[in-house]
């Protein structure tokens, strides 16, 4: 833990982070959107309600577009905090001086990610607030919230660790974006595709009524981020993909054993590409 | 102190580096001479472990560059021939990181960092932003940094390119220094003179390879004095051989069947003489002419630069 506040990167990374305007204007510009949304949904609720009046299911509503909108940034601000994370020093060309320090590939890694992922905290950090409206109304339990917050940074730390692997691997940072907003288009669009046809193609089976578990449609739903936020902001969607899918596996252990994976192999392939292999002399 | 045996570096097809080998003591100012494309920063980047090599392999201090790079950074300060900086730190902050980045405690970090400054004559910016400095300044700042963890190797790539000539001597008193006290220096240019006064030793390479090696005295006059002249014979070599030998401007007389070579010290006008001298004295030459040898070609290369140095 002290090698994290000691990292030179990362406090390098932060110096240069909050001294850009940016980053300001960033964290403005998120919470300013954020209360807007919700203060503009309450002023719509209440209009509509003669009472004047917000029921705890309108606060489930709330609540749960509140927490797709922190799904949605996340995964649209973590591959643009990320995917430029190396490759913009190697166009800045302060890349070469930082491998010629006795600085570990790992600690150099481990900085860039740890300081988007510090400051993306940051962000989620600001918006909670707004979100403890929600309980005024009730219907939502904290212990929800806390679920839903630890699952929104597994998201993140896979999706920027994607963006640093990329951001390793490619030379330019433009495809280094592309190629991480791709991933995260794969993981949310895709896999949603896929679980559609999977979860049809079980269906028409003999019978045409699911009764045979549907592996593949049981993964794809699985490692779908959407997916997953729904299931946990309603129950009853869990319930309703266990039977669909046939297979009783915790949505939430899957998505955190796959997610963890991506994390950990992205990040191997970071530190072990970041520097040229001296040894592999033929 | 530095080994170099076999050094290869193959891009595709094409070799930026042939089988280098070069051996330089410690202490020793080293420049590192070559037109542009020949490979200084091929050889630089191997030794600064940021590329890998095809073949061969390097020492610093005992340290194989392919099989311990990382005590190897630990050994060198390098400084490569572009370069970027952090424009939203100070100066002061750009050598934090860097002292941070070789484990320098704080503490001692706070001292070095005036001491560099002092060294580099930028005391006087040291609160400044980085990106508002001038080349020459970056180019200093850079050199300091280098400096920060004591490292035992400098490998300095042209680091005087791109200056002016007040920058440039700003730069070489500050190399001066540091000879004295007593790094190894490896640093590189594409023209001779403006490394001459400030090196022990000087190694000219040209298409990847070393052609040259010694002190800068010694490189000076092999790359200057010398014509290679072929001359080819009817028959009655031994006459010729003979003739040759007598010019007092002719060494080294090769024979090979009926073809003589030698080196060849005179001017262009000499040179005229001894041919007219050679035809009337009746010996059957067929042809007469001064090799294409590549140190001339390398010797125009790197010298280009005399009148700005
Ligand atoms: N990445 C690369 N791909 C292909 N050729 C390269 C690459 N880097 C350098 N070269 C070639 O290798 C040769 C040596 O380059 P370099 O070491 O930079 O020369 P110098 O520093 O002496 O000017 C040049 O001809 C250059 O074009
Ligand atoms: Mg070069």
């Amino acid at each position: 833990m002290k090698s994290m506040f000691t990292n030179p990167v990362l406090i390098k990374e932060f110096k240069l982070r909050f001294r850009a305007f940016k980053s300001f204007s960033g964290i403005m510009f998120y919470l300013l959107a954020l209360s807007i949304f919700v203060f503009g949904f309450i002023f719509v609720l209440m209009d509509f309600n003669i009472s004047g009046f917000i029921s705890s299911e309108e606060s489930v509503m709330l609540f749960s577009l509140l927490t797709y909108v922190q799904l949605a940034l996340i995964l649209f601000i973590t591959p643009g905090m990320t995917a430029g994370s190396i490759s913009s020093e190697r166009e800045k060309q302060t890349l070469n001086i930082l491998l010629t320090t006795a600085q570990s590939s790992f600690q150099i890694i481990f900085g860039k990610m740890s300081s988007s992922i510090v400051f993306l905290m940051l962000l989620l950090i600001a918006g909670l607030p707004i979100y403890s409206l929600v309980f005024l109304f009730g219907g939502v339990s904290p212990s929800q919230l806390i679920v839903i917050f630890a699952f929104l940074i597994v998201t993140m730390l896979a999706v920027g660790s994607i963006g640093v692997m990329f951001s390793t691997l490619l030379r330019k940072t433009i495809i280094s974006m592309i190629a991480t907003y791709g991933s995260m288009l794969v993981l949310t669009g895709v896999t949603a595709f896929f679980f559609l046809i999977s979860m049809e193609m079980n269906r028409s089976g003999m019978t045409g009524v699911t009764s045979s578990p549907s592996i593949f449609a049981h993964f794809w739903g699985t490692i779908n981020p959407i997916a997953l936020m729904m299931t946990l902001i309603d129950p009853l969607m869990l319930d309703s993909f266990y039977e669909v899918t046939n297979i009783h596996f915790p949505i939430w252990a899957g998505y955190l054993i796959f997610y963890s994976l991506v994390t950990i192999v992205c990040l191997l392939i970071a530190v072990k590409r970041l520097r040229v292999n001296m040894k592999k002399v033929k | 102190m530095i080994e170099i045996k076999g050094l290869t570096k193959k891009y595709g097809s094409f070799y930026a580096l042939q089988g280098l080998n070069l051996s330089i003591g410690e202490g020793t100012v080293f420049g590192f001479v070559g037109a542009n494309g020949a490979g200084k920063s091929t050889t630089f980047s191997i030794l600064s472990t940021l590329l890998q090599p095809t073949a061969g392999d390097a020492w610093i201090n005992g340290k194989s560059v392919t099989k311990n790079p990382e005590d190897i950074r630990k050994l060198i300060g390098y400084m490569p021939d572009f370069f970027g900086v952090y424009d939203q730190l100070k100066a002061d902050e750009y050598l934090d990181f860097f002292g941070s980045s070789y484990g320098i405690p704080a503490a001692e970090r706070a001292k070095l960092i005036p001491q560099l400054l002092e060294l580099v004559n930028l005391t006087h910016k040291r609160y400044e932003y980085v990106d508002v400095l001038s080349r020459g300044m970056k180019q200093r700042l850079c050199l300091a940094r280098t400096l920060i963890h004591d490292p035992k190797v400098l490998i300095l790539d042209e680091p005087a390119s791109g200056l002016d000539p007040r920058a440039r001597i700003e730069m070489r008193d500050i190399l001066k220094q540091l000879k004295s006290m007593g790094k190894t220096i490896l640093i590189s240019s594409h023209i001779l003179p403006e490394l001459a006064e400030m090196c022990d030793e000087i190694g000219v390479i040209d298409s990847g390879k070393l052609i040259a090696h010694g002190s800068v005295s010694a490189i000076q006059t092999q790359l200057q004095g010398e014509k290679v002249i072929t001359v080819k014979l009817r028959e009655t070599v031994d006459k010729a051989v003979k003739f040759f030998e007598e010019d007092p401007f002719v060494t080294g007389i090769e024979v090979n069947e009926q073809q003589l070579t030698f080196q060849y010290r005179g001017s262009d006008e000499e040179q005229m003489a001894l041919l007219k001298k050679a035809v009337l004295a009746n010996i059957p030459i067929t042809s007469f002419a001064e090799e294409e040898k590549d140190l001339e070609d390398v010797f125009m290369a790197i010298t280009k630069g005399v009148d700005e140095a």
